[in-house]
């Protein structure tokens, strides 16, 4: 078992930096969710820990090892490809155990440690089957069973899951949470779907344009955006952005935008030193945190009905507040009815203020 | 018009039209598939009255010619076949694989190289060189020349074959821990081996069917293929004893049609199509 | 910049080596020594053939010499030959047969369609000697299959061969080689989203209208790789010389015919050498097109 860590990598492809001077740890049996869009560097960072690619600059340690220079045949990982990268002229078992033969495990022991894996993952009685001749999940699961086979000090995954159907996902999500729990090895995973990093990871590391942006349990993620991007990219619908101008008076301090003006009251204080008088800030609030309000009440702001989209456990609320859409999610199955002009109340203790330029601004 | 009757006249028109093209590329070849089996056949297309093998007794009679079809002709397109197929092998899966930079612009470069010399353009040089090499009236002249002249389009239908397979195969079998001489062997030929099949077969067929190179190589009848042998069935005044020469093109024929149905089978001939030079 | 690829650099370089010492050997030597032996007068025997003498210009000046270019048996009449048989046994015969074969096919696979493919491809796979005696018995004026038929219905009975020599070369090469662009243009086709003849049909296009104004602006770049490839294949075809051998009275003596009788009828390398090159400077011509068309193409895609 072995962390692993950054120092300093960057990776460029011609003129293209995949990745752009990251530096982490990963703590031993720890699962870090490699999260962002496609092209953000996320796969290549991955590859990089594999030693598929090599590092323009920095260096890469597994453990207490510089694997820099070393080859991924040296690396002692296992890894699950996006499209399972079975060998379609093995069966399942030589499959499963490919890693263990050409470390020279005899023939007899090979057989059985496959079985064994195999049994565990519940596709025992697939072993002399070809790849071709068994579905998505059970291929899905064989690759998973080649990663494992040889108890390699780390796992890695680029996004195994993203050729299952929605069903199949949700289930194979859980059977890795498992198993990563249960075998306790260090394990990088990719994806670019924030619910599976929420639900799989012990820390996220958002990524964007070649950097972490930030890397933190999924709650804090969630919860704390580093920045308008994370903002944007965690959560199903995202957080609400609203730019607004700050006003500072006497005693009062307000957030005013063309559609609304917000009284922060109780905030006056808060603000002090943080944010000046006509700065422009933008407000950042998640659906959950947005309740159907009065006229009256001062953390609150009106717009117009746009659709309501009843859930089930709960409705999403969208309204349109002067150019721009904002999400409510309103909790329980009974969904409230509502029509034309609606007004819109912040849980203030969950408002995030980021800076114009995307940065969170840290209140006291 | 109804509709019914519109259906039944443009199935006659298909299926009409269709026999039409079909008989076009059958006709010159019917005389072909009946005259070996009649041992009075001329030149007229009839049905033999009686169906015999006594065309081919005759054939198999003449050593000469049976050596050129079983020994020379196997030899020749069996010595290129292997040679082409391995050298173009493992060039497309350098090109495709490899950090050589530019594979592109080698790959186009072969495939423009090779149509602008061609057999009958380059039959000077290609003489003066195997002569100058000492090889004029050798096995190893034809098959060497017939390699030279497919491997560029081998190359290419190759290096597409191998392009069309994720790199993650080999990738995992590095993660996994392999050698690179193993994920070649364990992983990367075995999973191209139906391209090397196609390629085989390809460059036997030409090879097989192939003429003006070992016309112009081969001197002493000894060596000579199939495709010159077949002229000893023809008079000094150039023209054919009808019976055995038809026998024998059949025989000589049957192993492309034979090599045909099996890619057809196992393959498609999807993929073998546009490949012949 | 350190970059892992699966196959190392000197991996990859051991893994060309090979090819690349047989196209050296046989492709891309005997491009430049052929350039060289056309400037000499090298034989294959006696004085010349061991000490070739440097002649200049005197072998292109020979197969240019106006005073007798076009005369039959020349390098310019040849090429007039040539450049017929090309057009019509090429450019109008197998392209358009092939089109034709392919739309004709179009949305009727099945058995009739593999049937008449699989014949198509048949002729197209033969050996060279074996098409040729099928199709010398196939034209003989008095037995002959073709003529069989035509005097059956009151047609007559011409003597291909030595009649109408250019005929039988175009309609034996038309037979022998639709099958590729058949085929080609079959793929082109399949590859065309049914969408799009869907929604001309809705609006109430014919037949004729969908092949004009979608089917073949859309398979454009094969048509002209099916173009040039067959020009280029039916430019160099030796085939030929195993109906006729270039006869009678040097007829349908086509280029690559000519060569041969050049270089290996009397020896004369030099000369040889001197037709060749002309041969791959119309090929490259070709070539240099094709590619420069495929790569406007790609440019505008």
């Amino acid at each position: 078992m072995a962390g692993v860590a950054f120092r300093g990598v960057s990776k460029s492809f011609g003129a293209v930096t995949a990745v752009d001077d990251v530096s982490f740890d990963i703590h031993d049996g720890e699962i870090v969710c490699l999260l962002g869009p496609s092209g953000c560097g996320k796969t290549t960072t991955l590859r990089l820990i594999a030693g598929l690619e090599g590092p323009t600059a920095g260096s890469i340690h597994i453990g207490d090892r510089d694997v820099t220079m070393i080859s991924p045949k040296g690396r002692d990982i296992g890894m699950v490809f996006q499209d399972y990268a079975l060998y379609p002229h093995m069966t399942i078992s030589d499959n499963i155990s490919y890693p263990l033969k050409v470390r020279g495990v005899s023939k007899e022991e090979r057989a059985s440690r496959a079985a064994e894996v195999a049994a565990s993952l519940q596709i025992g009685n697939l072993l002399e089957r070809r790849p071709g001749q068994i579905s998505g999940g059970q291929q899905q699961r064989t690759s998973v069973a080649r990663a494992v086979v040889h108890k390699p000090q780390v796992f890695l995954f680029d996004e195994p899951l993203s050729n299952l159907d929605a069903k199949l996902r949700l289930e194979a999500r859980g059977f890795i949470k498992h198993l990563q729990k249960r075998l306790g090895v260090t394990s990088i995973y990719v994806t670019h779907d924030q619910a599976e990093a929420m639900a799989l990871a012990d820390r996220i590391a958002v990524m964007d344009g070649g950097r972490i942006v930030q890397m933190a349990p999924p709650l804090e993620v969630y919860h704390r955006p580093a920045n308008t991007f994370v903002a944007n990219f965690l959560g199903s619908p995202p957080m609400n952005l609203l730019p607004v101008r700050l006003e500072r008076r006497t005693g009062v301090t307000r957030f005013v935008a063309d559609a609304f003006t917000i009284t922060a009251e109780g905030w006056h204080e808060r603000l002090q030193g943080r944010v000046d008088d006509g700065e422009s800030v933008i407000l950042g609030v998640r659906p959950e945190h947005l309740a159907l309000g009065e006229a009256d009440d001062p953390w609150s702001f009106p717009g117009e009905l746009y659709a309501t989209e009843p859930l089930g456990p709960e409705t999403l609320i969208t309204i349109s507040v002067g150019d721009a859409l904002t999400t409510l999610r309103i909790f329980g199955d009974d969904p409230p009815v509502v029509d034309g002009r609606v007004h819109a109340r912040i849980q203030n203790t969950n408002l995030r203020l980021f800076r114009e330029g995307g940065e969170r601004i840290e209140l006291g | 018009m109804n509709h019914h009757a519109r259906f039944i006249l443009g199935r006659i028109f298909f299926y009409a039209g269709a026999c039409l093209f079909a008989s076009f590329f059958v006709l010159p070849l019917l005389w072909l598939t009946v005259a070996p089996f009649n041992t009075l056949a001329t030149l007229s297309l009839s049905l033999p009255e009686e169906f015999s093998l006594a065309n081919f007794r005759r054939v198999f009679a003449n050593t000469f010619a049976i050596r050129a079809l079983v020994q020379n002709s196997v030899l020749q397109a069996g010595g290129a076949m292997v040679l082409v197929t391995i050298t173009a092998t493992l060039a497309a899966y350098a090109l495709s694989r490899s950090s050589i930079k530019g594979t592109d612009v080698i790959t186009y470069g072969l495939v423009l190289f090779s149509s602008v010399v061609t057999g009958t353009a380059a039959m000077v040089p290609i003489f003066l060189m195997i002569h100058g090499m000492g090889l004029i009236d050798t096995h190893v002249a034809v098959i060497l020349v017939f390699t030279g002249g497919l491997l560029p389009a081998a190359i290419f239908i190759m290096r597409d074959f191998v392009d069309s397979i994720p790199r993650s195969y080999e990738e995992s079998a590095l993660v996994a821990g392999a050698s690179p001489w193993r994920v070649f062997n364990d992983i990367a030929l075995p999973i191209v081996r139906p391209g090397m099949m196609v390629i085989a077969v390809w460059a036997f067929v030409n090879v097989w069917g192939g003429f003006l190179i070992p016309f112009i190589l081969l001197r002493s009848s000894g060596k000579m293929p199939a495709a010159v042998a077949i002229y000893s069935f023809y008079s000094e005044a150039g023209t054919p004893l009808v019976t055995l020469t038809a026998a024998y093109s059949l025989l000589y024929t049957l192993p492309v049609l034979l090599l045909y149905l099996f890619v057809n089978w196992k393959y498609g001939f999807r993929f073998f199509g546009g490949i012949k030079s | 910049m350190q970059r892992r690829s699966i196959l190392s650099l000197p991996a990859g370089l051991l893994f060309l080596l090979p090819a690349g010492a047989f196209v050296f050997v046989f492709i891309i030597l005997p491009f430049f020594w052929i350039a060289a032996v056309s400037f000499t007068n090298r034989t294959l025997t006696g004085r010349t053939a061991l000490n070739p003498e440097f002649v200049g210009l005197a072998n292109y000046r020979r197969l240019f010499d106006p005073d007798r270019f076009f005369n039959s048996g020349e390098f310019g009449a040849s090429l007039i030959l040539t450049g017929q048989f090309v057009f019509f046994s090429a450019i109008l015969g197998q392209a358009i047969l092939g089109l034709l074969l392919a739309w004709f096919f179009y949305n009727h696979r099945g058995w009739v369609q593999s049937t008449v493919q699989t014949l198509a491809i048949v002729a197209w796979i033969m050996p060279d000697v074996v098409v040729a005696f099928a199709w010398f018995a196939f034209l003989d004026r008095d037995d002959g299959t073709l003529n069989q038929i035509l005097s059956a219905i009151g047609l007559g009975h011409p003597d291909w061969l030595l009649a109408l020599p250019m005929v039988s070369i175009i309609m034996f090469n038309i037979w022998r080689g639709t099958a590729f662009s058949m085929l080609l243009f079959s793929s082109a086709l399949g590859s065309i989203p049914p969408s799009h003849l869907e929604t001309a049909s809705v609006a109430g296009a014919t037949g004729l209208q969908k092949l004009r104004d979608i089917i073949l602006p859309l398979i454009r770049t094969h048509i002209i790789t099916v173009l040039i490839l067959i020009t280029l294949w039916t430019f160099n075809t030796f085939t030929p010389f195993l109906l006729t051998g270039g006869g009678p009275a040097f007829q349908t003596e086509v280029v690559s015919i000519y060569t041969y009788r050049t270089a290996f009828q009397f020896f004369r390398f030099g000369m040889g050498g001197a037709v060749g090159m002309v041969m791959m400077i119309i090929n490259l011509a070709f070539a240099i097109v094709y590619l420069g068309i495929l790569r406007s193409q790609k440019a505008h895609a």
